[in-house]
């Protein structure tokens, strides 16, 4: 009875510490891993807690603002909420539809330069239907397409 | 008229399932026995007219019925045959639909095999499930009615989700999921069932539950590895598991009905942690309800989740009916349920289950957490916050390499207690196994602690599994001089669950080795490429041919022709392509990849110019990545083994005797 009562008493021990690490691990790791939503404007208040950490920066695209190198593969262009802008840097190429005045949302780091570093881009698309705009239907796309090749 | 016939089989379904609810406890609690045999045909007329409607919305589906509100909704005229069909759960409510009809084969089925079953178990669990399917029921005809008449006709519609209807896994990967998923209302029918019999006391149920949490288990391992697999084939980052709000719903139930398979054992064994069973059971359950509310409520964005309206009210008041049954169930039968076993020896396999159940439950509330959190975040601070992956993997990976470990002590040891002998026995010699897997990590490059310790501990844990098999089979070819083959088979066959069992362990251990050194060995180049030209990833070239477009008839298809030069020779033509329809602004991205036994090559095109002159091509190789799918499958074949039904014995004890005798439990 007594060795069965302390190899219970060491189980339930076992398991508190356990729980404890837990929680604990828990609580450490969602503070330091939360990254916040924040358009320009918000980011731009938050002064320099903002620098240089995990962010998620939401806004449109400033018309005219985007740059792509195709054969460096640098995508710069900037993201406005209608009052701020910030200028972000991106590697990669840019989403096919990637289009003036268009929401997206970039993942990354606003460094000390004044430019946010994206290391995520993600295009915000709606699940509903609209029809396609001239110029952007798949048949005329594919028609460009295949005029340049010239096959 | 498919309409018509949807609507109203739909609204006959509900009285039978309410006379169904009503008639078996009143005829358990007087006696009337043969009124049973109502409620089993509600539950039989409730299956029969849920197929109808599903079938009314098939066939509304293929006739371009667009009278039909979920018709014009994700029909058109250009979808292909195949994804026009299995668009019948590419949107809400065609979803709910199936989700109904799933449930009711699974009464049906419950009702059946359990038809000679003596005892109030089996009529009170198709009375939980009746009011499982009543509340589907009452979504149906409400919130989530597909069959809505539409007029004026529209002439054509939308089409399916452009995502959804790319690739042919959308046609394995939705019903494996709802097969997994609504079976785990099975094993909670079964709970509650147990609890209003009286049968929790007796351990019998367990046993049955656990022969049905195999079935649900299986199926849902096998949608999660499908859903990683769609993901890889379809996204384009090349990656499969991104610890989205969606896959996380998937596999939240699995992490708690994976702990039910083992803790179940133990209640077995040892007549143990019946209370934590029971919770373990209601948990995965109401798990599975709280990832339908995150996926369908459009609380959170993504592919799966679908916009509505008030369908989340319904779901979380059903969430709180759920826990508080719980809750009534545990704390009105505590004393009943207290442990008549106990726990020998910390060195002993109950420990280990104990530890199994305590790290998997850990991981369920890590992934739990880490979902809710930005909702609680917004509702309770107003601020918008996501937890990113660094979140989810600092916290599983030391859980993931625990489990990995147990998975081999845990079938090393004895019930009860070990004694020194016995853990120097058979715990030792695995290491051998640790070493080897540890030394082909180094040799393959791996340098990450992680990843080198998961190699380790799976190099442990496939030694003692293996080993377990060894000492059977031996034991059999020397005792009964059977050939090895036939040893094995046998040795199988004599205890198909617990060989079962390390079979799904193999495949486990075949999962982590492809996720470990894929995600440490990955290995990404982009480049702009003009014809002729190449790029090289990982020693593997591939050059770019030509680019090409291709109209069909439900969208357009830009791809580019990639050759893999091996030594100077094409090895192998990929055609990574990207794919327009015209309900999507942006084009889904249709990779290709070359896969070996021993890791993927995996082509994105990413961009390219107009006139075809480049082609901007994402190139990736991904060591053992593959193993990843075979060792699902794996997991799926140790749930067969495991899970299939045995002959039935004609001498079977009747459970109600055993449930009669509790002292040869506790024994």
């Amino acid at each position: 009875m007594t060795t069965s009562r302390k190899t219970k008493r060491l189980v339930i021990g076992g398991i508190v510490v356990i729980v404890g690490t837990f929680v604990y691990l828990l609580y450490g790791g969602l503070d330091k891993n939360v990254v916040y939503f924040l358009t320009p404007k918000e980011l731009l208040a938050k002064g320099t807690r903002a620098v240089d950490v995990p962010v998620r920066l939401g806004g449109q695209i400033k018309p005219g603002t985007v740059k792509w190198n195709d054969a460096t593969l640098d995508l710069t262009f900037t993201i406005t909420d209608g009052t701020s802008d910030i200028a972000v840097r991106s590697r990669g190429a840019p989403p096919q539809m990637f289009r003036d005045g268009m929401g997206v949302v970039v993942e990354g780091r606003y460094l000390n330069d004044g430019v946010f570093k994206c290391t995520n881009l993600m295009v915000k698309h709606s699940n509903e239907y609209r029809p396609p705009k001239a110029g952007e239907s798949p048949k005329e796309m594919y028609k460009t397409l295949m005029k340049g090749a010239g096959s | 008229m498919n309409g018509l016939v949807g609507r109203a089989a739909l609204l006959v379904s509900l009285p039978f399932i309410v006379l169904g609810i009503i008639t078996i406890p009143v005829a358990l609690r007087r006696g009337r026995r043969d009124w049973i045999p109502i409620a089993y045909g509600a539950v039989l007329a409730n299956f029969l007219l849920v197929t109808a409607a599903a079938l009314a919305m098939v066939v509304a589906l293929v006739t371009h019925d667009f009278s039909v509100s979920y018709v014009a909704q994700v029909g058109s005229r250009e979808t292909p045959l195949f994804y026009t069909i299995i668009s019948l759960w590419g949107a809400l409510e065609g979803s709910i639909l199936f989700w109904g009809w799933v449930l009711s084969l699974y009464a049906v089925a419950v009702v059946w095999f359990n038809r000679e079953r003596p005892g109030d178990l089996v009529p009170y669990s198709a009375m939980v499930l009746l009011a499982v399917s009543l509340f589907f029921a009452i979504l149906l005809v409400g919130p989530a009615n597909p069959f809505h008449v539409v007029f004026p006709v529209p002439p054509n519609g939308p089409g399916p989700n452009p995502l959804l209807q790319n690739h042919i896994l959308m046609g394995i990967h939705p019903p494996l999921l709802y097969l997994g998923y609504v079976g785990m209302s099975v094993p909670f029918a079964f709970a509650v069932g147990a609890v209003l019999s009286g049968e929790a006391e007796s351990n019998d149920w367990i046993r049955l539950t656990r022969n049905w949490t195999v079935a649900s288990w299986g199926f849902l391992s096998a949608a999660i590895i499908a859903g990683m697999w769609w993901s890889y084939d379809v996204l384009g980052w090349g990656g499969y598991w991104a610890w989205d709000p969606v896959e996380n719903a998937s596999f939240l139930p699995w992490l708690t009905a994976t702990a039910f398979l083992h803790s179940a054992m133990v209640q077995e064994r040892r007549s143990m942690l019946r209370v934590w069973n029971l919770n373990l059971v209601v948990g995965t359950f109401a798990l599975t309800i709280l990832g339908t509310f995150l996926t369908r409520s459009g609380i959170i964005s993504s592919v799966h989740a679908f916009t509505t309206g008030t369908i989340g009210y319904y779901f979380l008041t059903f969430i709180g009916l759920v826990l508080l049954t719980a809750l009534a169930m545990v704390a009105g039968n505590s004393d009943r349920l207290s442990t008549r076993g106990r726990l020998d020896s910390a060195a002993s396999r109950e420990t280990i289950f104990l530890l199994n159940n305590l790290f998997l439950t850990a991981f369920m509330l890590t992934v739990l957490v880490g979902t809710l959190f930005p909702l609680v975040a917004e509702a309770i601070r107003g601020v918008k916050v996501s937890v990113g992956g660094p979140f989810f993997n600092r916290m599983s990976l030391p859980l993931i390499a625990a489990l990995l470990f147990l998975m081999g002590v845990g079938p090393a040891l004895p019930w009860k207690v070990a004694s020194r002998a016995d853990l120097r026995e058979k715990l030792l010699p695995p290491i051998s196994g640790a070493v080897v897997l540890l030394g082909i990590a180094i040799l393959m490059g791996i340098r990450n602690p992680y990843g080198l310790l998961v190699f380790t501990f799976v190099g442990y844990s496939a030694a003692a599994n293996l080993r377990e098999y060894w000492i059977g089979v031996r034991a059999r070819h020397v005792a009964q001089g059977e050939a090895w083959p036939t040893a094995l088979v046998k040795l199988v066959g004599s205890n198909r669950r617990r060989y079962g069992g390390y079979i799904a362990h193999f495949g486990v251990f075949f999962v982590a080795l492809g996720i470990t050194a894929s995600s440490s060995l990955r290995s990404e180049r982009e480049a702009t490429l003009k014809p002729g030209e190449t790029v090289s990833v990982y020693g593997r070239t591939v050059r770019l041919k030509s680019m090409w477009g291709r109209e069909e008839k439900q969208r357009s298809v830009v791809g580019a022709t990639m050759e893999l030069i091996e030594n100077g020779n094409v090895r192998a033509t990929l055609e990574p392509r990207m794919n327009f329809y015209p309900t999507s602004q942006e084009p889904v991205p249709t990779p290709d990849v070359h896969s070996g036994v021993f890791g993927d090559l995996y082509l994105s095109l990413v961009a390219f110019r107009p006139d075809g002159s480049t082609a901007t091509i994402k190139a990736i190789y991904e060591p053992l990545l593959p193993w990843i799918w075979f060792g699902g499958g794996v997991v799926v074949f140790g749930a067969i083994v495991s899970g299939w039904p045995a002959r039935r014995r004609r001498t079977a004890v009747p459970a109600i005797v055993a449930s009669a005798n509790p002292a040869r439990d506790a024994a």
